[in-house]
């Protein structure tokens, strides 16, 4: 089955694409990439990415070397919560480490795994912004900041209990934002 | 004695949104630099002597002044809000907080540089911030602050935010303009500068959250006024993130020309140590500056107490001094070890190297190898030079500067606390897990 967004995503698309002058389409990559891995399940498969090539009339090459640049675009398929724990300087100094540990033993997992039921991948992350309130760890467009074992555990069982469909950093509640 | 100018409104109720903005006094500015010449606001900020708040302390004014207005080309303003430098968590805050003190600050900046459509780049990570920036940016809109002859002026202006992808080179001025055109964040060799060759090789001028935010502030009090504020050239007030082991940390608005030891220890700012423990040292600008030892951090080598400005900071060189760079402050206790610390920065730099200079890609991804097998207990003593001679061979021999970014955590770990690299090695031990949750996250 070919791949296509919805509606929503679509009138979106159009409207992201719009932001640049005519010819420079390509500027709208990154943001469809967001929405691409919104609308797909957390990650980006060749076809999502041969996909958003074609919305922009690009080259999929074009896409896939820019999907592989950056950090936020899963290569591989996640769990339907994708916990990214900082573990850069600042958050390191106040306990990422055991962070990452913690997590990996509650979940049976090692950073990059998902667990085997779908729900979880644990992914370490650089430096979020938001070192004032370290050890940092971001779920989708939400921060959990100030860590402590208390808080993940309550963390990951309301993950557990609420989360039907996969989480992804652009919430689709927010498609209809957007400047005339 | 410290002036508060971007926070001030800060905690007003609603100030997030349009009404509470407008009703304590915002896009006042707008109305101002509408009637003035570009050239004319442009002056004006040269005049309150603003520096570049994203880390190289630029005057802003002769930066604005490089743009190139006589080509037939479209000129843009980008607003850096790619905030990804370890340490750093301000531009975030004054988003999330008061995101129309950033479109205000867009529009009259706009106005000056004479840019009909101007983008704000901001890290994708921070996608929840995005959407608080959207909807400030539809309600200057819906108040006629944005669009076709904005408030009958005759000027127009459209703003759109877009968000990065996770890289942290692309706060690199040139990667983001890469990034902004849909592709790798790969920095660009200059010259061309992108004032006069940015997006879409026109005319760009790329500029701090802060930055921007501090425009409409120097309209409204004149850029003479805000001179005033500060000390020497370092004019005006500067966002501080501060973080580490310190009692309070959080984002500060301090005056330029604080004393350190006050902003370290008062329970204005950071109210001190946590724990009542030492402090062993602090990083004062972002992961990038050269680290501190206590002594030198609170008094320059002179033995003068050193201030929170970009001059004091610097004083000494990079052998006794550091730099102001972003303004994240990253204190580290009695306990720390300076050098596993460096070991996760350099592994930072290796991870975020764009790989297109040798240098760096290798170089970084060296310095890791080296430091991981001295905090692993394998390291010897030769490997104190070695690591001193990878990072003299990146710095200055790259196309931007994440590689002399790498390099200067490097030589001034090595310059100021070489005795703590031989009596690791020495002891073949390996560093334990410095931990201060132990009790709060059973292992
Ligand atoms: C590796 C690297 C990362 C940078 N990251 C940022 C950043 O996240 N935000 C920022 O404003 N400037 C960053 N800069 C500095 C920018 O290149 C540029 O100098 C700045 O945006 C100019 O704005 P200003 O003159 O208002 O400071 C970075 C520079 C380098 C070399
Ligand atoms: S110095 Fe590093 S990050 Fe900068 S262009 Fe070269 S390889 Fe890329
Ligand atoms: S180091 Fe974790 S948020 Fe900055």
């Amino acid at each position: 089955m070919a791949l296509k967004f919805s509606d929503e995503a679509l009138a979106l698309t159009r409207n992201i694409i719009k932001r640049y002058p005519e010819g420079k389409q390509k500027s709208a990559l990154i943001p469809l990439l967001h929405v691409a891995q919104a609308e797909f399940g957390g990650w980006l498969s060749p076809e999502a990415m041969d996909y958003v090539a074609s919305l922009l009339n690009i080259l999929p090459v074009e896409v896939y070397e820019v999907a592989t640049f950056y950090s936020m675009f899963n290569m591989k398929p996640v769990g339907k919560c994708v916990l990214e724990v900082c573990r850069t300087g600042p958050c390191w100094l106040l306990g990422a480490e055991d962070i990452v540990k913690f997590l990996e033993k509650k979940l049976g997992i090692k950073v990059g795994e998902t667990t085997p039921d779908g729900m979880f991948t644990l992914k370490t992350v650089e430096c979020l912004a938001a070192c004032g309130t370290a050890p940092v760890m971001q779920v989708g467009e939400t921060y959990h900041e100030n860590l402590t074992s208390g808080k993940l555990e309550k963390i990951l069982n309301e993950y557990r209990q609420n989360t039907k469909e996969p989480i992804s950093h652009f919430a689709k509640k927010h498609y209809k934002s957007g400047q005339p | 004695m410290s002036r508060k100018i971007l926070l001030e409104k800060i905690n007003v109720e609603g100030i997030q949104g349009y009404d509470a903005y407008r009703a304590n006094g915002g896009y006042a500015s707008v109305e101002k630099a509408l009637k003035m010449k570009p050239d004319d606001i442009v002056e004006e900020v040269k005049k309150s002597g603003l520096r570049g708040r994203g880390g190289a302390g630029f005057p802003t004014g002769m930066k604005w002044s490089f743009i190139d207005k006589k080509t037939p080309n479209p000129h843009y303003l980008v607003c850096n809000a790619d905030e990804s430098e370890p340490g750093t968590f301000k531009d975030r805050y004054l988003m999330q907080h008061m995101p129309h003190a950033l479109v205000e600050g867009m529009i009259v900046s706009s106005i000056a540089l004479e840019a009909h459509v101007s983008y704000i780049y901001i890290r994708g990570e921070l996608l929840y911030v995005y959407h608080i920036l959207e909807k400030a940016i539809a309600e200057a809109y819906a108040n006629g602050w944005l669009g076709q002859n904005i408030k009958g002026s005759g000027f127009n202006l459209d703003i759109y935010v877009q968000p990065g992808g996770g890289a942290y080179i692309c706060g690199e001025e040139t990667g983001l303009i890469e990034s902004l055109e849909g592709k790798r964040g790969n920095p660009r060799m200059k010259p061309p500068f992108p004032a006069i060759q940015g997006l879409w090789m026109c005319p760009t001028m790329v500029n701090n959250v802060e930055t921007i935010a501090a425009v409409p502030h120097i309209l409204n009090m004149g850029g003479e006024e805000y001179a005033k504020l500060g000390v020497g050239k370092s004019t005006g007030t500067k966002l501080i993130s501060a973080c580490g082991h310190i009692n309070k940390p959080g984002v500060y608005e301090i005056e330029l020309g604080l004393p350190v030891e006050e902003f370290i220890y008062s329970d204005a700012y950071c109210g001190g140590i946590k724990g009542g423990k030492k402090l062993k040292a602090v990083v004062a600008g972002g992961s990038s500056v050269p680290i501190l030892p206590a002594e030198l951090i609170l008094k320059t080598a002179k033995g003068e107490p050193r201030l929170m400005s970009y001059e004091s900071l610097a004083e000494g060189g990079f052998v006794t001094g550091t730099a102001m760079g972003s303004g994240g402050f990253i204190v580290m206790d009695e306990t720390t070890s300076v050098v596993k610390n460096l070991w996760n920065f350099t592994r930072f730099y290796h991870h975020e190297s764009c790989g297109q200079c040798s240098p760096c890609r290798e170089g970084t991804g060296w310095m890791e190898k080296v430091l991981h097998r001295i905090i692993e207990g394998k390291g010897k003593m030769s490997d104190i030079d070695l690591l001193w001679d990878i990072q003299t061979k990146i710095d200055g021999r790259t196309i931007c500067p994440l590689g002399d970014a790498a390099s200067w955590p490097v030589a001034s770990a090595i310059r100021h606390f070489r005795k703590e690299f031989e009596e690791l090695i020495q002891s073949r031990e390996k560093v334990g897990e410095v931990s201060y949750l132990k009790e709060a996250v059973p292992a």
